[in-house]
């Protein structure tokens, strides 16, 4: 087990969101959600803490954070960038798309830059079907891709 | 209010948004003002007007003129000729497939003389893309809450279900269950306390209908909750938004600062005594939470994952508790209901599925977008009519119906009306109204590999047919384009394909396989060509292409 008082922790921060929900039940996804906020991921010690705090199983917490697809248990770059590999993007030609970041960025789906900026990830339709192909970039959202559009884009961060 | 001679339009969806119309719609205030018009002329942010692949997307009123694809530079233009002299800028005109996409000749039909909105008819989106949604005024003044106050003053709780009964709504949220059916389960249950759930959660692929109704009319949302909450005795409604969807998000969450504000939601609503609030939940990334009782869990503080029906929500969902899971498109149908009445709302539609549906129209399509028509549309209709054929000069292949857990229809189906009854005995779906249109470029092994790569991602894990039945699709799918897939494995996909839809736990294994049914049932030659080492369209490299079959 690891110490509970680590002192990396950010614990008032984390003090402060678990009392926000002391009074709502079943509000581990904001809790999550927010203390992911503070530093970009859920590290072991975080979901212990929470675990604790919330009063349950620490192995529920995790099963929690590592079922939606948004909450990260592992450091991951600072972009995190979500391109969308569902049919209507899949048919307006999101394999180019996807094979333009990843020779800009020479790395795979699921894989980070070696400078911690991006991340690259599959993600299942985001509801920007009508400009397809689409992708989100964090919380901003792109569509109607091509190769040199990502590039652009990619660059511009 | 002043009164304006001109309301100029600017779509405020997502789609949109992404294509710079913010700045074409600074653009036009301040060439207004330039030409001193700001007191006769106002600019409007709205939502969806329907052409999302064609933004940004204006529209000016009264005319009803239609701008697509503007550009920065285009705006002087506009004011200058439509606004200050009075004559429409033609070439900026929207027009089907403006892209210059060169047009296929549809099989049957003409194109002249219909005109993309012409064909609609709007009930869900009566609003969307003609009030600005952050104003609970313009959606008051354009018969708001009026519903709402009709069935609190007017009518009793029992009536409104009546009512709604007997429109025969059915849930637009994909398994079309008749909504007053379900809401009298709950109306009927004794409980301390009940909910209202919106299902916000659209994950379907191909779907985006809720979100541009959440950005462009919330307040439509709102008022069919709380409906909702008087005629089952709820007084706590959630909606429940898919994380991703920001904006939605935002604009709900002022429409309900607004409504509060306005007394429209809250304590002793237009003095009736009832009680209504409202408040907005957001999922985390997983479809399976779109599915009612995965989404409760989630609620709940837990993994997505699907309960054992029954009981039903209706009757303990929510901690327990009697809940009404209702969809977004649902729910905006129930004020326009209540206000003119359950035989207005069977007047339009068919018979056994009355009222209109959102469709998304997508894939090898000239218009992509968001259209509302009447049940019982023909694809064709929505295909070479609305959707102005398919693009590049290339034949129709097909159309996956209801997203990616709907069923594919071949040409021959063309003619069939669009509802949940038909299309339920075609073997494919209705379902949450995405339609996705293929050309006959892509290869039927491809893309039904890109169906079951989606269900093997998004399979919960609970039960097994679905855990293990997906992958195991997938595998011979793929074994398929490499060309090294068997007779034998055929009958294997099929038997396993049926097994999931009997035995799968909830309706993403049940559903998973029936893209894969259909296309084995109206394209065994392609699937048997792969069989024989021969792709026909040459998009699985790893096989022959037989030139002639193209
Ligand atoms: C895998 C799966 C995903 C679903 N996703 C959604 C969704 O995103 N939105 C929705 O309204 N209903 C979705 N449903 C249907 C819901 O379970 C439920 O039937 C619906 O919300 C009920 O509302 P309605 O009667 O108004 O359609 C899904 C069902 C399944 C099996
Ligand atoms: S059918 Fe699939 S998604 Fe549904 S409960 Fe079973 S494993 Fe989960
Ligand atoms: S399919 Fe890619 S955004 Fe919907
Ligand atoms: S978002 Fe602008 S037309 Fe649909």
């Amino acid at each position: 087990m690891l110490a509970k008082t680590d002192c990396s922790l950010p614990t008032p921060k984390l003090s402060a969101i678990l009392d926000k929900y002391k009074k709502s039940p079943g509000s581990l996804l904001e809790i999550l959600r927010e203390a992911q906020a503070i530093n970009g991921y859920l590290s072991r010690e975080i979901l212990q803490l929470i675990a604790e705090e919330v009063g349950v199983p620490e192995s529920k917490v995790y099963g929690v954070a590592t079922f939606y697809s948004l909450f990260k248990t592992a450091p991951t770059g600072r972009y995190i960038i979500r391109i969308c590999e569902s049919a209507p993007c899949h048919i307006r030609g999101a394999q180019d798309v996807l094979a333009a970041i990843e020779k800009t960025l020479a790395i795979k789906p699921g894989e980070t830059t070696p400078d911690g900026k991006f991340t690259l990830e599959f993600t299942s339709c985001l509801g920007l079907c009508g400009v397809a192909p689409a992708m989100m970039i964090n919380d901003q959202v792109f569509g109607n891709l091509t190769g040199d559009r990502v590039r652009e884009i990619i660059n511009s961060f | 209010m002043a009164i304006y001679r001109s309301h100029v339009l600017v779509c405020g969806g997502t789609p949109c948004l992404l294509k710079g119309a913010r700045t074409i719609r600074d653009l036009f205030q301040q060439e207004i003002d330039r030409y001193q018009m700001t007191d006769e002329i106002r600019v409007v942010e709205t939502g969806c007007l329907g052409p999302c692949d064609e933004g940004p997307v204006v529209i000016i009123y009264p005319e009803g003129v239609m701008y697509s694809r503007l550009q920065p530079a285009d705006v002087p233009k506009i004011v200058e000729n439509h606004l200050y002299k009075g004559r429409v800028v033609e070439e900026l005109i929207y027009k089907e497939g403006k892209a210059g996409r060169e047009q296929s000749g549809p099989p049957g039909v003409t194109l002249e003389g219909e005109k993309y909105l012409d064909r609609q008819k709007r009930v869900v989106l009566r609003n969307c893309g003609r009030i600005n949604p952050d104003s609970i005024e313009e959606y008051i003044a354009n018969h708001g809450y009026k519903a709402l106050g009709k069935a609190l003053t007017e009518l009793r709780p029992e009536e409104v279900v009546q009512m709604v009964i007997d429109s025969k709504l059915q849930g637009r949220g994909g398994a079309g269950f008749p909504t007053g059916l379900k809401w009298s389960f709950t109306a009927k249950t004794q409980a301390d306390r009940k909910y209202i759930v919106c299902n916000a959660d659209e994950g379907e692929p191909g779907t985006f209908k809720d979100r541009l109704i959440m950005e462009g009319d919330p307040h439509s949302i709102i008022e069919g909750m709380a409906i909702a909450g008087y005629a089952v005795g709820a007084e706590e409604g959630i909606i429940y938004i898919r994380g991703e969807y920001q904006l939605s998000i935002e604009r709900m969450a002022r429409a309900i600062r607004q409504a509060n504000q306005y007394g429209l939601l809250g304590k002793d609503i237009f003095g009736s005594g009832f009680n209504f609030q409202i408040q907005i939940r957001s999922g985390a990334g997983a479809y399976i939470c779109g599915e009612e009782t995965a989404l409760l869990e989630s609620l709940e503080g837990n993994r997505g994952e699907p309960r054992v029906k029954p009981p039903y929500p209706g009757v303990a969902g929510l901690w327990g508790k009697p809940t009404v899971v209702n969809n977004v498109e649902t729910l905006a149908n129930i004020a326009p209901i209540i206000l003119n009445g359950p035989a207005w709302f069977r007047s339009i539609g068919t018979e056994s599925c009355p009222g209109t549906k959102v469709f998304t129209m997508l894939g090898d399509i000239n218009n992509q977008g968001l259209i509302e028509v009447p049940m019982g549309i023909t694809l064709r209709e929505i295909v070479y009519e609305i959707g102005g054929g398919i693009p590049g000069g290339k034949g129709f292949k097909m159309a996956q119906t209801g997203g990616t857990s709907g069923g594919c229809l071949p040409m021959e189906y063309l003619d069939l009306p669009m509802d949940y009854d038909t299309l339920a005995k075609a073997g494919s779906a209705l379902g949450s109204g995405a339609m996705l249109i293929i050309d006959d470029t892509h290869c039927i092994v491809d893309v039904l590999k890109n169906f079951m790569r989606f269900f093997c991602h998004e399979s919960c894990g609970k039960c097994t047919p679905c855990r293990e039945g997906n992958p195991r699709l997938y595998e011979i799918l793929t074994a398929l384009s490499a060309g090294t897939a068997t007779q034998a494995q055929i009958q294997l996909m099929k038997d396993l394909a049926r097994t999931m839809q009997l035995t799968a736990l909830c309706g993403l294994g049940q559903s998973a396989p029936n893209s894969l049914m259909t296309c084995l049932r109206f394209y065994a030659d392609e699937i048997a060509e792969h069989l024989n080492g021969e792709c026909p369209t040459g998009v699985c490299k790893s096989l022959a292409t037989k030139s002639e079959a193209v």
